[in-house]
């Protein structure tokens, strides 16, 4: 998700550094600009392309697991009996690329699995199972 | 948490006399309410009589004193309570009603909270704690002091899920914990602050004597917020008295204005024992108890946790008595994480240690203040691993148990990365037998 708003804004700012250096200093700085900018959204890409990757997701016969994180490997096991509430949501470039977020909520406040970038079809499917087992496996606090 | 259906039926005789079943607040809870507030009008108007000579100053303040006497008033006239079945309902308000339906077996707790002026007039308030209620608690502000002891007995009986009419069960008092070692213990946890305070006023004059006169009113009203919270700590914790029962642990305390507590056992989600290091050379420990309820107004927007002391300051067999008393008898054995953990961790590797066994898990961490966490695996809300760059070179790994709450945390520090992959999932799987072999909330 974060890739294509990077892959989006990185000509742009690129365009637009170069365009700003050049009319102020001159045709010199605005290509070493160009290539600062180039380089920063090259190293972004390719960090948000592997924290893209790293980002996985198993329903499981009980519970769901999410599993995040380049440097930091986090992996969450949220059990569906647990889950207070489903949270889809979709931003403004997600609605673009038709993708949606989808969060689980338990009451415990440090429970963090949430899954980004699911096409909307996915997200509407797994939004509907979850609440589907939650209620069948249900249990108080 | 619950809509009231019944909304614009109970709107219509919610000025006229109490109808069946509906009880009204004392008719001197208007009084208690305003007492605060009153006082300090009182206050501002004879300071006033003194100063101006003004009479329009007088007839403003006349006009809200007499404001609030009449708000107050109203407030009275319109609140009333009823107990119907399983629920207990509550309305209140004249312009925007409000009318609450709290299930008793939702109940997390409740207390009987007397502050100085109740206890003069013999009243009492109910605080009623519900898991995600919205706000601080429902109140039920003021009854008369055996009118609040007999509805929180009604209310843990049907919490409990027994007949409502249940008699209150007689309690048995455990521990009291003596004034001497509460003033001294919170004088000792506030110690370090003060003398941080006084060396940072004493550099500033030594280095800058105009900084230092600046700087003053600052550090004075640092200290004097110090000082409140220090006064506020020691009278809310005077008396401090455990005692159970087969409903739960009863706590009283305070000095001026006297709580009376009461936690069911099966709310419990985490105790934790703390140690600060200023406290261990007498052996002194505290005990808190976090509940799945509603936090204070800093607890954000998510479902937050509430946090009560179990044992203010205490030593450690009375602190062992009470974890045995929440959690039964059998502690897992707790074992130390493998020696290369030092590296990740070389500044709590000494207290870090964790154990669980098939109902239990028991966790140790801490840097200066050893940090002990108890929880019952059926209450996991969700179990992580998390696992940094350092952990990976030393394969290790770490293991999170959460509990509702904000703070209701037990952390597996650093253990063996295997080790950790294997806790993950049987924490998961032991957490879900030990539901559903309680199969209840």
């Amino acid at each position: 998700m974060r890739l294509t708003q990077v892959a989006a804004a990185g000509p742009v700012l690129v365009v637009i550094a170069g365009v700003a250096a050049g009319i102020w200093v001159g045709a010199w700085a605005a290509a070493a600009a160009a290539a600062v900018v180039t380089v920063a959204a090259g190293s972004v890409l390719w960090v948000e392309r592997r924290r893209y990757l790293a980002w996985a997701y198993r329903e499981r016969e009980e519970d769901l697991i999410v599993s995040r994180g380049v440097l930091v490997r986090r992996v969450s096991v949220v059990p569906y009996g647990r889950m207070q509430f489903v949270e889809v949501t979709a931003g403004p470039f997600e609605r673009v690329f038709r993708l949606a977020t989808v969060q689980l909520h338990t009451a415990a406040a440090a429970s963090d699995a949430r899954i980004p970038g699911l096409e909307r079809d996915e997200a509407a499917r797994l939004r509907d199972r979850l609440a589907i087992l939650g209620e069948a496996r249900a249990s108080g606090l | 948490m619950t809509e009231d259906p019944e909304h614009a039926r109970s709107t219509e005789d919610a000025g006229a006399a109490a109808g069946a079943g509906w009880h009204r607040l004392h008719p001197l809870s208007p009084l208690i309410n305003a007492g605060r507030l009153l006082s300090g009008v009182v206050g501002i108007f004879a300071l006033s009589l003194v100063t101006a000579g003004n009479y329009r100053d007088y007839l403003y303040q006349l006009i809200v004193a007499a404001g609030l006497v009449v708000t107050g008033f109203i407030r009275w006239l319109v609140t009333r309570w009823k107990l119907d079945g399983a629920t207990l309902r509550i309305e209140t308000g004249l312009l925007r009603r409000d009318s609450r339906q709290l299930p008793m077996t939702r109940i997390q707790a409740v207390d009987v909270v007397r502050p100085f002026l109740a206890r003069v007039l013999g009243l009492a308030a109910l605080r009623i704690r519900l898991a995600g209620a919205g706000h601080a608690g429902d109140r039920l502000a003021y009854l008369t002091v055996s009118e609040a002891a007999g509805l929180r007995a009604t209310l843990l009986a049907g919490q409990h899920g027994l007949d409502p009419a249940t008699p209150a069960p007689a309690e048995l008092p455990l521990i009291t914990v003596p004034a001497g070692r509460v003033i001294g213990a919170t004088l000792l946890r506030a110690a370090p602050r003060f003398l941080a305070l006084v060396v940072i006023a004493a550099v500033a004059a030594a280095a800058a004597p105009v900084l230092f006169l600046a700087s003053e009113s600052t550090l004075g009203l640092i200290a004097l917020g110090l000082l409140t919270r220090t006064w506020r700590q020691v009278t809310g914790r005077y008396g401090f008295t455990v005692a159970t029962s087969p409903d739960g642990i009863r706590i009283r305390r305070g000095l001026l204005s006297t709580v009376a507590e009461t936690i069911p056992f099966r709310r419990v989600q985490a105790v934790r024992l703390v140690q600060p290091l200023l406290w261990r050379p007498f052996g002194w420990c505290r005990l808190v108890v976090d509940v799945a309820g509603v936090a204070g107004r800093d607890s954000g927007p998510k479902s937050g946790g509430l946090t009560k002391t179990l044992l203010p300051v205490g030593y450690m067999n009375e602190a062992q008595h009470l974890v045995g008393l929440v959690f039964g008898p059998e502690l897992p054995e707790l074992t130390k994480p493998p020696k290369r953990a030092r590296f990740k961790a070389p500044l709590s590797y000494h207290f870090l240690a964790a154990g669980h066994n098939q109902e239990m898990a028991v966790t140790v961490t801490g840097r200066v203040c050893k940090k002990t966490v108890f929880m019952r695996l059926e209450k996991l809300q969700s179990v992580r691993l998390t696992r940094g760059p350092v952990q990976r070179r030393l394969s290790l790994a770490s293991v999170h148990g959460d509990a509702a709450g904000r703070r209701a945390h037990a952390l597996f520090s650093d253990r063996h990365a295997d080790q950790a992959r294997g806790l993950l999932d049987e924490l998961a799987d032991l957490s879900r037998s030990a539901r559903s072999a309680e199969s209840s909330s």
